[in-house]
């Protein structure tokens, strides 16, 4: 499922509203996710899961073109944790 | 603190002008249909945001960290996320000049 699948089944939900309004607010919600994360910040959403940071610290590595031998910068990477409500669904139909 | 549905939901209200009833009714759907299509076995890929995967693992020996019994850990369908480029990319600028700001 892309973005705009997304967009027209949530526009079937709410018919009062154009799916260019959905669309919109489809967008306003993915960047307010964002930017959370870009913050620092955790989002958690019941049901769904949690997305929060995790910290890659510097490691010992190669410039692969030199053979030379460089320490990364340690950096964040975005992680989600999926909740328990999201875990079972997506496992129940494997176990059928 | 941690951005929440609760959160979402106000933030809709006050760019969009939707009204709260509909604001969370937007959202409980969106997270519906992403869980729905995932449950259906289908990838989702939100440009801009990242793609949900689903990964089919197999069965795997573990041990039960508060006994230290060993027992077989089932094949199970997980999900994974995967941020796109831009998220990945602006997580990394922000952390990067925390950090040099704190040690500065």
């Amino acid at each position: 499922m892309i973005k705009s699948e997304l967009i027209n089944l949530v526009s079937e939900k709410l018919p009062t509203f154009t799916s260019r309004d959905i669309g919109v607010a489809v967008n306003n919600i993915l960047d307010d996710m964002c930017k959370a994360l870009y913050t620092g910040d955790r989002i958690e959403i019941r049901g769904f899961g949690s997305f929060s940071l995790h910290y890659l610290p510097p490691r010992k590595a190669h410039n692969p073109k030199t053979g030379e031998q460089v320490i990364t910068v340690g950096k964040h990477t975005p992680h989600f944790k999926p909740g328990k409500a999201l875990r079972e669904r997506v496992n129940k139909k494997n176990s059928d | 603190m941690a951005l929440t549905k609760a959160e979402l939901v106000e933030n809709l209200c006050n760019s969009l002008g939707l009204s709260k009833r509909d604001s969370k009714d937007l959202i409980e759907y969106v997270f519906e249909e992403i869980g729905q299509a995932l449950e259906n076995g289908e990838m989702v890929k939100l440009s801009g945001f990242g793609n949900f995967v689903l990964r089919d693992k197999g069965e795997r020996p573990g041990r039960n960290p508060k006994t230290g019994e060993e027992v077989m850990i089932s094949s199970r369908r997980v999900v994974t996320f995967r941020a796109g480029e831009k998220l990945k990319r602006k997580v990394e600028e922000y952390r990067g000049t925390e950090k040099e700001e704190a040690k500065g």
